[in-house]
């Protein structure tokens, strides 16, 4: 398709056909195609891509991306969820061409309605396949982990919990904070269910409920363990990271613990992106996940201040202090769902 | 006469019966078809809700924290509002009716409030007083924050009401409380109603701020479904309930604020002579200075504490200086869009009080109860099927805004309204006048202050919204707030304070002028004497 493409040389006078050839063409399934090198046989098309990712580091990769190759990418910032509502309401007439997600469920959830396009084999193969829809509706593109964040005035680094279990014994009773409404923590009651039932996580739940003060937020939740107002809580790695950024190290109060492996705490949740089934730029917005897995996209994720986990081999982030590798295995989407069972039982138990 | 506009001439020309039917109808079509574009969110998302099961919403309705919610919204609800009016009614007779110290200076500050958004109030309380929490300081922090919705409507209507009634109740042996509690009270009771029930619907459906102080409301069962569940027909659903509550609450304005009707027939008022407040002085000027120093205080304390403090200072100042202009650019246009719309809608009530006139612009109030994102969605399922042109476009996102904030605009329109003796009108166009040109140069010149206070609260809230901002904004637009949102929720609170101490600053120049062309400056002789003495 670009040899076909590419000989047709000058593309801003001709962008509008262009563009309708592409679309043409890719209909006709024509497979992969490699972007690469500025000028490319995408240049002078325009995507829309809803971002739900922490924005200066998108910025940075949709910089670059246009650079390589002269594909015009139209960033609508937003949070995650209401991203993935707005797409809901526009449904097939949405404008977005693709959507960059901070969990999972967003991504399910439409990929669900049909509303989401088979991701290119050649770009799922690029990330380990446990890390993308199992469906092939979008590929994974960033990671981040489950942490215990723990106030080093309260509790030291043997007192951590090496169970999400622990945290509904009494002894934590008001010294724990949660962020339940965040979409990070219905993976966790996910696997809870998953691996003791649903009586189990109920009293679970309850434990936890009678234990811990709820935060809106995981921002709020992070900032409160590190001024002492809980001991504890359970976040996601980089909230801590960029709090240490904007506090400095020496203001700092608090530390990172892991939840031991095999736990349900213990968990690597995935950003994903997909192409939007209605998008009418299939090529270039294909392009854009095909670049989102390459090494210089993940290498910007990996020095960006998002302190999200590359995924692509041999691109690793020094500043985290574990290993993506160590910090516990990717949960396959598939034992994640959209997160209703999860949603159901907190709302049952009065903490949604 | 020479500028009377064709169309009036025209109309002079027909006769008169066509005159006397045809032009309440056009008034009122008007009327109805904005007030329906008002309330066109309630109307999808009523749709949408359709569209959840029977079983969904046993489930969502019947689970205990449902109940909970309801209670948390109606304890906050009745405890802010009572609030607000206390402290509300307090300041107003403080600077309108008393020998205070420095009255005008108090006027403007407590009225300043407002140039704070509501989110970076509860931001400020929280990053300062972590313990202020629950439902203290909820309702601690929403009536610093909504308070001057009751004080600017009623200052301005005891600026402008006649003395003549309390000086015959004073004449006639009654003291010093009785007449505030039996004349002037109920004097201001329609303002007090007015501000009251924005208060109150405002609180129904608030979200941000609640959420940062650890409060669950309704609302947050409504974010819920939205953002965690993406169960569209569940979350509109819900919504209806909150609908129903603010239909209860619009009903109830309907009885206390209607009972009578300021109108001043005939000469023009004569302020009152201030009260003496004798040793009562020092208690009142600690009351002032305690509102003050809570409800401004902490924000600016906050925000320059954050402008200090924070090491994420990188200072992008072409991003904040065009992020100034769209603000300004939106909310201005919102101002003008949203003013112009109330002006029939008002108008037709005050002219035809009928009941139907009444409901039509009493259903405009009930979105100020719906949680932003269930407007902003609402407008996104319909603008992209009926209108697609303008889209993610500007005129979109000041429509949303328009019909988020009409009901601010309607409130003033319609407390102005209410000070025009009636017949004012009639007399123009018996002497000949067309009815536009009546209109353009009796009725508008006559409520101009409550028009300039429509369009500067309207701008005001707009230039601070974030929900429906990130909804229906232009792709890659930024304003104020959403870049604020950007760094907060990438916790850079160093790098979003500026953007919230311009959002402040911004307003302040609009409050300033809210204060003073809402309480206006009296015209006759006589007052510019007492404001001479005033200073």
């Amino acid at each position: 398709m670009s040899g076909v493409l590419g000989r047709s040389g000058r593309w801003s006078a001709v962008a509008a056909g262009v563009s309708v050839a592409v679309v043409v063409l890719a209909g006709c399934g024509s497979g992969s195609d490699q972007s690469s090198g500025s000028g490319g046989p995408l240049a002078g098309q325009s995507i829309t891509l809803y971002s739900g990712q922490h924005e200066q580091t998108v910025d940075a990769l949709v910089k670059d991306f246009q650079q390589r190759t002269g594909v015009t990418v139209k960033v609508r910032s937003g949070d995650e969820a209401e991203l993935a509502n707005q797409i809901l309401q526009e449904d097939a007439a949405s404008p977005a061409d693709v959507f960059l997600a901070e969990n999972p469920p967003a991504l399910t959830t439409l990929e669900e309605r049909g509303l989401l396009a088979k991701v290119n084999a050649s770009t799922l193969a690029e990330v380990p396949s446990g890390d993308s829809s199992p469906r092939g509706d979008w590929v994974g593109v960033s990671a981040r982990s489950a942490v215990f964040v723990y106030n080093t005035g309260q509790l030291t680094a043997a007192q951590v919990p090496s169970s999400t279990k622990d945290l509904a014994d009494p002894v934590w009773k008001g010294r724990l904070g949660i962020a339940p409404s965040e979409t990070d923590f219905t993976p966790i009651v996910t696997r809870v269910i998953k691996s003791q039932g649903v009586a189990a996580t109920t009293a679970w739940l309850q434990g936890l409920k009678a234990n811990s003060k709820v935060y809106d937020s995981n921002e709020d939740l992070v900032a409160a363990v590190n001024r002492g107002e809980v001991a504890g809580g359970v976040i996601d790695h980089y909230y801590w990271y960029r709090v240490r950024d904007e506090q400095g190290a020496s203001d700092m109060h608090s530390a990172l613990g892991y939840f031991a492996p095999g736990d349900p705490g213990s968990l690597v949740d995935v950003s994903g992106a997909a192409v939007l089934a209605s998008s009418k730029h299939q090529a270039a917005a294909q392009a854009f996940l095909a670049y989102l897995v390459s090494k210089s996209a993940q290498q910007i994720i990996a020095s960006s201040e998002s302190y999200e986990y590359p995924l692509l081999a041999g691109v690793t982030d020094t500043r985290l202090a574990r290993p993506l590798s160590e910090t516990g295995p990717v949960v396959p989407a598939s034992d994640l769902g959209d997160g209703k069972q999860a949603l159901q039982l907190m709302q049952s138990v009065g903490l949604l | 006469m020479s500028t009377t506009p064709a169309l009036v001439r025209a109309g002079l020309s027909l006769p008169r019966w066509w005159q006397a039917r045809r032009r309440p109808a056009v008034l009122s079509t008007v009327a109805g078809l904005i007030a329906v574009a008002a309330v066109l969110p309630l109307i999808v998302i009523t749709g949408q809700a359709a569209r959840s099961g029977w079983e969904a919403a046993r489930r969502l309705l019947g689970r205990p924290l449902v109940v909970t919610l309801l209670e948390h919204t109606l304890a906050l609800t009745v405890t802010v509002t009572a609030a607000t009016l206390v402290v509300g009614f307090t300041a107003a007779w403080l600077v309108e009716r008393t020998d205070l110290p420095g009255r005008r200076v108090w006027t403007v500050l407590v009225a300043m409030p407002l140039a704070v958004p509501e989110f970076v109030h509860g931001y400020c309380w929280v990053s300062l007083f972590p313990q202020v929490r629950g439902f203290a300081g909820a309702a601690l922090v929403m009536t610093s924050a909504l308070y001057p919705l009751v004080f600017l409507p009623t200052a301005a209507v005891l600026r402008r009401s006649d003395a003549a009634t309390e000086e015959v109740a004073r004449n006639l042996g009654r003291g010093r409380w009785a007449v505030l509690w039996r004349v002037t009270l109920p004097q201001a009771r329609p303002a007090l109603a007015g501000g009251a029930l924005l208060v109150a619907l405002y609180l129904l459906g608030e979200y941000g701020a609640f959420a940062m102080l650890r409060y669950t409301t309704f609302a947050t069962a409504i974010y819920t479904e939205y953002d965690t569940a993406f169960d569209t027909a569940s979350a509109s659903m819900l919504t209806l309930i909150l609908v129903a509550l603010a239909v209860v609450l619009v009903l109830l304005d309907v009885r206390v604020g209607r009972r009578g009707r300021v109108v001043r027939e005939g000469t023009t008022a004569r302020p009152a002579a201030p009260v003496r407040l004798g040793r009562g002085r020092i208690p009142a000027l600690a009351v002032m200075t305690g509102i003050v120093g809570v409800t401004l205080g902490v924000p600016v304390f906050a925000l320059g504490y954050w402008l200090v403090r924070g090491s994420s200072t990188t200072l992008p100042s072409a991003s904040i200086l065009g992020a100034t202009a769209t603000t300004i650019g939106y909310a201005l246009a919102a101002a003008g869009v949203a003013t112009a719309a109330a002006v029939p809608v008002a108008l037709n009530t005050w002219r035809h009080p009928t009941r139907w006139a009444a409901a039509v612009e009493r259903a405009a109030y009930l979105t100020r109860a719906l949680p932003g994102i269930a407007v902003a969605l609402a407008l996104v399922f319909f603008a992209i099927r009926y209108t697609p042109a303008v889209y993610q476009r500007s005129p979109l996102l000041v429509a949303g805004y328009a019909i988020l904030f009409f009901p601010l605009a309607l409130t003033s329109v319609r407390a102005s309204l209410t000070q025009v003796p009636h017949g004012v009108e009639e007399v123009a166009r018996s002497l000949g006048i067309g009815p536009i040109t009546v209109l353009v140069r009796v009725t508008l010149p006559l409520i101009a202050p409550g028009l300039g206070a429509a369009a500067a609260m309207v701008a005001l809230t707009a230039s601070t919204e974030l929900t429906a901002t990130l909804l229906l904004r232009p792709t890659g637009v930024n304003t104020l707030a959403t870049q604020f949102w950007t760094y907060t929720s990438g916790l850079a609170w160093g790098a979003a304070a500026p953007y919230a101490a311009v959002m402040t600053a911004l307003s302040i120049p609009a409050v300033l002028w809210l204060t003073r062309r809402t309480l206006g400056s009296p015209r006759t002789p006589k007052t510019l004497s007492r404001k001479g003495g005033l200073s």
